[in-house]
């Protein structure tokens, strides 16, 4: 049974509605295993490192199990739907961690470098947004570090503010 | 957080020239709508045109267009023109700055200032526009 979760903020959640009405200039489906090899390279691309491992995990725990709940989608050109992969996103429902309520967390989001600007980071926030919501899903939630100002800019053009949450750490050495 | 007047000034003429990046403003229009004085935005828009950002435009009619980056420029780089973001630099504190108190509380301003710059340096002017685009459909509703 999907669960029915409120909505904790309604003008917040119109604020980001209104900002985020964009046409998806690409094709976004959910990912297959063939798609894995170019995950894995457009990561590495990304952020130099392999994370083969990682990322066929990932893709068992969110590609394939709980779909209901956890959502992976990969863009592709509109001329090649089936094709060449030029971003992805991982998200899921998380309930009552840290004590909040239900809510839809992006964990990850990545666009080729060489075609971002054209939409395809929007799509795929847009497309994963709505997965949340047809499951009863109102809030949108992700984490990025401070330093990455390129993802911080790209969240907030979609609408997303600071949330009530601060992550906070220590050293256990 | 305050911002300095100056600061407040600048991002309300960047915003309102790029609108349309084509559309001359003159310092009176854009104070008339903001209610301030054209000889205090008369200096912001040359530190605007210093940087790049506003581009006067001669002839008459005179005015401002904007010529900057509406996706690249960030509220940080506006406001980092007329003041500083965060707080002062180690050492300039005298002698409390020495003490272990001084060092602890440099630490958790330290924290603040780094989330006031990362927060000011991830909003662009486009995104501004769109903030302000909603809030207008909001007074609206209202």
């Amino acid at each position: 049974m999907v669960p029915d979760y409120h909505i904790a903020n309604p003008k917040q959640l119109e604020q980001s509605k209104a900002m985020t009405q964009t046409p998806a200039p690409v094709a976004i489906r959910k990912a297959e295993k063939g798609d894995l090899d170019q995950i894995i390279a457009l990561d590495e691309h990304i952020t130099g490192i392999n994370k083969h491992d990682y990322i066929h995990d990932l893709f068992e725990r969110y590609g394939a199990r709980r779909p209901e709940q956890r959502f992976f989608y990969v863009a592709s050109p509109l001329e090649e739907p089936g094709g060449r992969v030029t971003g992805f996103v991982i998200g899921e429902v998380r309930a009552w961690e840290f004590g909040s309520e239900p809510c839809g967390w992006v964990f990850a989001i990545s666009v080729d470098p060489d075609a971002r600007e054209d939409g395809i980071g929007a799509a795929l926030l847009d497309r994963i947004s709505e997965s949340f919501v047809q499951v009863g899903v109102q809030r949108l939630r992700t984490m990025t570090s401070r330093n990455n100002h390129l993802l911080m800019s790209f969240f907030r053009s979609r609408g997303m503010m600071a949330g009530p949450y601060l992550q906070l750490e220590k050293d256990l050495t | 957080m305050k911002l300095q007047a100056a600061s407040r000034l600048a991002i309300y003429a960047v915003l309102e020239l790029s609108i349309d990046p084509e559309r001359q403003l003159s310092a009176a229009e854009i104070g008339d709508k903001f209610g301030v004085s054209t000889h205090h935005l008369s200096k912001v828009l040359h530190t605007l045109g210093r940087a790049g950002l506003v581009r006067s435009v001669r002839g008459a009619g005179g005015g401002y267009v904007f010529s900057g980056s509406t996706k690249r420029t960030t509220l940080l780089n506006v406001i980092e023109l007329f003041e500083a973001v965060g707080s002062p630099e180690p050492g300039t504190d005298g002698r409390e700055a020495d003490t272990a108190e001084g060092t602890a509380l440099a630490t958790v301003l330290g924290e603040i200032d780094e989330l006031t710059r990362a927060t000011l340096n991830s909003i662009t002017l486009s995104t501004m526009h769109k903030l302000t685009r909603h809030g207008e459909r909001q007074d609206r509703r209202d």
